[in-house]
């Protein structure tokens, strides 16, 4: 059925932008506070990293990026299951990892290596189901 | 105890903070087209609905809860542990938001699972 076909490209490239916005907001974060240092926890540490946070670029470009991935995440359940979105955007432990070796050469434990197969394979095992299997209340037409 | 109680309401508001969003998504609809104004249009519909200002706490408590666990616990427990979350949110899409969960599905949520401990472990 081509309406199902469609449904599964759509719902797939949503939870792909879900994935990449999600990882890139935090690796922007952590970039930006580790810029910023180490937080004290007194009223004026306090005060001053919520200053040095706002004015920093790249923090923005995190958040930036975390807004995206609400917004995909919050489109992509308006017509697919939780229970589908939800192990599925469980692909991003599985790239994070992959990226790790390839880019920054870390190494990565077997147990870590078998984690990131069991988290394939289940991806693809509930990627095969049906993205939805509930109605959708209005389907709105503009 | 305190852990285990924390992990609940870590684990418990997630889930829940989740589904109720879902539920919420549900009820707005889906955006008419992927373009920069139908989903503005879709947002505000979206955040005029009751059930996401009911998700939108519920996360930032389990946030709180996360924050708290890991002043008490090392990182490598407190997020394998959560990982509970996938078999507890799937429970709740079956029960809460009437959703078929196959066994193909249930399968694969189970492997998420324990994936997810693991890589987080270390």
């Amino acid at each position: 059925m081509a309406s199902e076909r469609r449904l599964r490209i759509k719902t797939l490239v949503m939870v792909l932008a879900m994935v990449v916005c999600a990882n890139a907001g935090d690796l922007m974060l952590k970039r930006g506070m580790s810029q910023i240092g180490a937080v004290q926890l007194t009223a004026s540490g306090l005060a001053e990293a919520f200053r040095l946070t706002v004015t920093n670029g790249t923090i923005w470009v995190g958040i930036f990026f975390l807004t995206g991935f609400m917004l995909s995440y919050m489109t992509v359940l308006s017509w697919a299951d939780y229970s589908y979105v939800m192990p599925a955007g469980a692909f991003g432990y599985a790239l994070l990892t992959l990226l790790a070796v390839v880019f920054l050469h870390e190494s990565v434990s077997p147990r870590r290596w078998v984690g990131v197969v069991l988290i394939c394979v289940g991806v693809l095992l509930v990627g095969q189901t049906k993205p939805r299997t509930t109605a959708v209340a209005s389907e709105a037409v503009a | 105890m305190r852990v285990i109680l924390a992990l609940a309401v870590l684990v418990l508001g997630s889930t829940g903070g989740e589904i109720a969003i879902t539920h919420g998504m549900k009820a707005t609809g889906e955006p008419a087209r992927l373009r920069p104004r139908a989903l503005l249009q879709f947002l505000g519909r979206a955040v005029q609905n009751g059930w996401f200002w009911t998700g939108v706490p519920l996360m930032a408590l389990s946030f709180y809860s996360l924050l708290v666990l890991l002043s008490w616990e090392p990182i490598s427990l407190v997020i394998p542990a959560s990982a509970l979350s996938y078999v507890v949110g799937t429970l709740g899409a079956k029960y809460i938001l009437g959703e078929q969960v196959s066994p193909a599905r249930w399968a694969g949520v189970v492997l998420v699972c324990a994936g997810v401990a693991l890589v987080a472990a270390g």
